[in-house]
């Protein structure tokens, strides 16, 4: 994770466009200037940022889904779980699927796991738009290449 | 069996807790109920399950915004179910 760039997946590790499911890895960093603020003398990764990395997470899988053609913007968050905290240096494994593609506009389930158990879930809405500055495309195409999108697709 | 449109305000009246009984065929859903666009999302996807189809709101969007077309034309509920049983049908056509 680079908190500081708001890039919260380090690794696309699995991706299914048929089954539309996504698997990504996630290192949460042993220090940031974050943790000194929430909370002094104990450290935990706050929970928005464990749901943007959920809404991160589906985010690629429906950039993979529509070939980059869409942005996904986040539009809303239902259910949302923190089951556990999260400490500096833990090890997240994310985890989202596609529930529904509509017009302009899809939905996931996305989840976190820490050495097998689970930590966040979520059902996501985004709205799709076409990339709306080339730039912007430029720099997601970047940050793909960064985290290895996609490692493997199949479909 | 119910209706197209007594499915459809129960999905309103049920997603955007609106009282079922405010609901009525010519009602426009913007102007008269008061759903934004965040919430006909889930109206949308609510539909889309319940007919098993995919309502082209981004389609009906641009016909709008490029002055093709009124919001009456697709969000009445009356028209919207009008359009909702054309795309039922064409589906099983």
């Amino acid at each position: 994770m680079r908190l500081e760039y708001f890039q919260l997946i380090d690794r696309i590790v699995a991706l299914d466009l048929d089954a539309r499911t996504l698997k990504a890895h996630a290192q949460v960093p042993q220090t940031s200037t974050i943790f000194e603020g929430h909370f002094p003398g104990h450290p935990l990764m706050p929970g928005v940022l464990l749901i943007e990395s959920m809404a991160q997470a589906s985010g690629w899988l429906i950039i993979a889904l529509t070939k980059f053609e869409r942005m996904p913007f986040l539009a809303a968050v239902r259910d949302a779980k923190l089951r556990t905290f999260v400490l500096p240096g833990q090890a997240l494994t994310l985890t989202a699927s596609l529930v529904h593609e509509g017009s302009g506009f899809a939905i996931t389930k996305a989840a976190i796991e820490a050495d097998g158990k689970p930590v966040a879930d979520s059902e996501i809405t985004f709205r799709m738009m076409a990339f709306p500055d080339p730039k912007f495309r430029a720099s997601m195409e970047q940050v793909a290449a960064a985290i290895d999108f996609p490692v493997t697709v199949r479909g | 069996m119910s209706s197209t449109f007594d499915t459809v305000a129960n999905i309103i009246a049920e997603t955007c807790d609106i009282p079922r009984d405010t609901i009525k065929p010519e009602s426009h859903a913007i102007n008269d109920l008061g759903i934004d666009s965040l919430d006909f999302l889930d109206i949308a996807f609510a539909i889309d399950k319940a007919f098993g189809i995919k309502l082209p709101l981004e389609q009906w969007t641009q016909e709008v915004n490029d002055g093709k077309a009124t919001t009456e034309q697709y969000f009445v509920l009356d028209n919207l179910c009008a359009r909702i049983d054309g795309l039922v049908a064409a589906k099983g056509a």
